[in-house]
């Protein structure tokens, strides 16, 4: 049996795996963290987990079609974050707390 | 010769009068209302006597197209006017009389209210009733058919805020949905077998066929046909809508209940001739009803007490004259009977609105009397219409009504015997209201009643006048031509449409002269020579009185076996059952099964952000779950 030779590269496989831990890591942030931060955070994590899946994937078909939507993603997230970051900071104007079950009146 | 025109101009005057006739003053809606009619009966003359009708021309049909209306594979209908001889009649006719009635109609509503209403109603019937007779086919004239029952329908419920004449308004729309639903089916017959519903064509294609072809849908298409005269035109069993109608303004019951819309039927059988002329069997029908439909309201119209009560019952008695014209093949004599019937009974109903209008809304024949003095234009007027009705030579009535009979004879020598019994009770009833309202003694209330009056002076009617000159001249010209309209030779003028008309022997115009001249003198005698005599006999034979003077309980009947059923079932099956528990309860059980859904699925919506992220990310695993389940992607 001969010895498979040592690959040249890390295999496809690897950064799959890290995207999807890194993406499982920010889905339990987001459902177990209350503070409104860290779930956002979270969020975070989770978009560029995928965004490490496109990128892995581009590189992987020799396409650039994964760069292209990683570059929407982040454009996506750069406005989510400002967005985001106003509503919190409005919310703690507001209710002086950042606890994420405080704010609950979109209920029924 | 724009023919279009014609029917235009009520049309705009409608629109004028209905769009701004609220700001304008009474002058100036009825100058649009009457100049348009007038500007539509001289250019109806100017066109007719351009095509002819005046030096013996206009012996084929004239037509103008205007555009496609309804194209469907080869089924084309297109709005077409044409004229003929017979179109010319009515033509005349409605334009004519019309013209007279709108005229008369300035000084009879002058005091009314819904001024501008009235004309604008008015004028829309002078067009749906033009389209009518200038339509080219059968489709076209159904337009102005529905348009006419429409403004009839509006005209009739006029006293909107009274119950009664909304009640009557809908009985003349209800009754008369039947018999446009058989219109409606003898069209689709019609359409189905020829493919077209162009006169010319269809009468065409009917003429090809042998005389003798006894096809049976020939027979039905004429029975449909008819069952929509019936409707319109108030024949038996259908005519109980038309003395109800009186419940509008007289001269509506004049224009449309007496001259002219009614005898749209009349027109439409007299159009569809051809299609009579290859079905015995649809003949005869007319023949028969028309000539029970004369002689039943005859006899109804004896003993009624309300002046127009009495001419409605006569109307319809004279126009199941005409439908004996056309039943027994003298198509032309039908035709004639129209246009002198139009002359005197619109003279008849507006010299009673005339009589109605001096005493201020009176109506009760038994309240009358002596008034020959108080109205005099009026009451000379009236018997002018009174001689012409009951066929007295040599006015109007005696010429169509003599050469409807002579043909009656010719066909079914009973009819003629009928006939000439209902011309002695019609001279008899008109006489008898025209005694009751002219002549004895007022039996009224005075203006100045007091307790100890005895009655029967002369003096201190202070209410009562005659009419302005406004309806009293429409009156004379009407007058005019009920004495001398027999003279025109309808039934030559139309021997190009209908062939040379038929000659009787002369007893036959003996007898049935004699016959009116008896029912006047029996008149004369029971209400001027001894009022006594009236009422003995009707105390002699109270039985079939008072089957007469209830209508022979035909509206009762109705009552019991359709208008009852049909509205106990709608209430309890289609209302209780249908609209209730089906369609109310498809839409409530629609709503409630959303609200029950809704309010478990709200419980849900906690509000807390994390418990939603719960929810995306066990769909999401679902999701997945499922796809690999199927297969995985590919």
């Amino acid at each position: 049996m001969p010895a498979l030779p040592l690959p040249a590269e890390t295999p496809l496989a690897w950064y799959l795996v890290l995207s999807a831990v890194l993406f499982a890591l920010g889905v339990a942030g987001f459902l177990f963290r209350r503070n409104i931060i860290t779930v956002f955070i979270s969020i975070e994590l989770m978009l560029n987990a995928v965004n490490l899946s496109f990128v892995s994937f581009s590189y992987k078909l020799k396409q650039s079609d994964g760069h292209i939507f990683s570059f929407f993603v982040m454009v996506v997230a750069a406005a989510e974050a400002a967005v985001g970051l106003a509503i919190i900071l409005t919310v703690f104007k507001n209710r002086q707390t950042l606890e994420i079950d405080e704010v609950s009146s979109l209920k029924n | 010769m724009q023919l279009w025109l014609i029917p235009v101009f009520p049309l705009a005057g409608f629109a004028l009068n209905g769009l701004f006739g609220r700001r304008l003053s009474k002058a100036a809606v009825h100058a649009i209302a009457v100049g348009s009619v007038l500007l539509s009966f001289l250019w109806a003359v100017k066109t007719l006597s351009g095509l002819g009708i005046f030096s013996g021309g206009l012996l084929e049909p004239y037509r103008e197209h205007y555009y496609a209306w309804i194209q469907s594979g080869s089924f084309n209908i297109s709005v077409d006017f044409a004229v003929d001889r017979l179109t010319a009649v009515w033509l005349g006719v409605v334009t004519g009389v019309g013209l007279l009635i709108h005229i008369y109609s300035v000084g009879y509503m002058a005091h009314e209210g819904g001024y501008y209403r009235f004309f604008s109603y008015l004028n829309l019937f002078m067009f749906f009733m033009l389209v009518l007779v200038l339509g080219a086919n059968f489709l076209l004239m159904f337009v102005g058919w529905e348009g006419v029952g429409l403004c009839s329908y509006l005209l009739i419920g006029f006293y909107f805020l009274e119950k009664y004449a909304t009640d009557a308004g809908n009985k003349a729309f209800i009754v008369n949905r039947i018999g446009d639903f058989g219109f409606a089916l003898a069209i689709f017959l019609i359409g189905a077998h020829f493919g077209t519903l162009d006169f010319a064509r269809v009468f065409e294609s009917v003429k090809a066929m042998p005389v003798e072809t006894q096809a049976g849908w020939i027979t039905a298409a004429g029975l449909l046909l008819f069952v929509g005269a019936t409707g319109k035109s108030a024949q038996i069993p259908l005519y109980v809508w038309l003395p109800d109608a009186m419940a509008g303004p007289t001269p509506v019951s004049a224009l449309i209940h007496a001259a002219t819309m009614v005898t749209a039927g009349v027109y439409m059988v007299a159009r569809s001739a051809q299609i009579y002329l290859h079905s015995a069997v649809a003949l005869d029908v007319v023949a028969v009803v028309g000539i029970a439909t004369a002689f039943f309201s005859a006899t109804i119209g004896l003993a009624q007490n309300d002046i127009k009560k009495v001419f409605a019952y006569s109307t319809v008695s004279q126009l199941g004259y005409m439908f004996v014209g056309l039943g027994v093949g003298a198509f032309s004599a039908g035709v004639f009977h129209v246009m002198t019937h139009a002359f005197f009974k619109a003279l008849l109903f507006l010299g009673a609105g005339s009589v109605i209008h001096a005493l201020s809304g009176e109506q009760d024949l038994q309240k009358m009397g002596g008034l020959a003095r108080k109205v005099p234009i009026t009451c000379v007027t009236l018997f002018c219409a009174g001689v012409a009705i009951a066929g007295i030579p040599p006015f109007s009535g005696f010429y169509s009504k003599d050469a409807i009979l002579a043909a009656a004879y010719g066909r079914a020598p009973w009819i003629y015997w009928v006939g000439v019994v209902t011309a002695a009770m019609t001279a008899f009833y008109v006489f008898r209201a025209l005694f009751l309202c002219f002549f004895g003694e007022y039996r009224g209330k005075t203006a100045e009643a007091s307790p100890g009056h005895g009655g029967g002076h002369s003096h201190g009617h202070g209410g009562i006048h005659e009419s302005p000159a406004v309806m009293w001249i429409p009156l004379t010209i009407l007058a005019a031509l009920s004495l001398v309209g027999g003279f025109i030779d309808v039934p030559s003028f139309l021997a190009p449409v209908f062939g040379e008309p038929h000659e009787g022997e002369p007893w036959l115009m003996y007898v049935s002269v004699a016959a009116g001249l008896g029912g006047i003198l029996l008149a004369a005698w029971f209400y001027l020579v001894s009022p006594s005599l009236a009422d003995a006999f009707v105390r002699v034979f109270r039985g079939p009185y008072r089957w007469v003077y209830h209508k022979y309980f035909v509206d009762e009947f109705y009552d019991a076996t359709v208008v009852s059923p049909v509205i106990d079932g709608s209430r309890q099956v289609l209302w209780r059952v249908g609209d209730v528990r089906i369609v109310d309860g498809a839409v409530n059980g629609v709503g409630a099964v959303a609200r029950a859904a809704g309010s478990l699925l709200r419980l849900a919506q906690s509000g807390y952000i994390r418990n939603y992220a719960a929810w995306v990310v066990a769909g999401s695993i679902m999701a997945i779950v499922f796809m690999e389940w199927r297969g995985g992607l590919r």
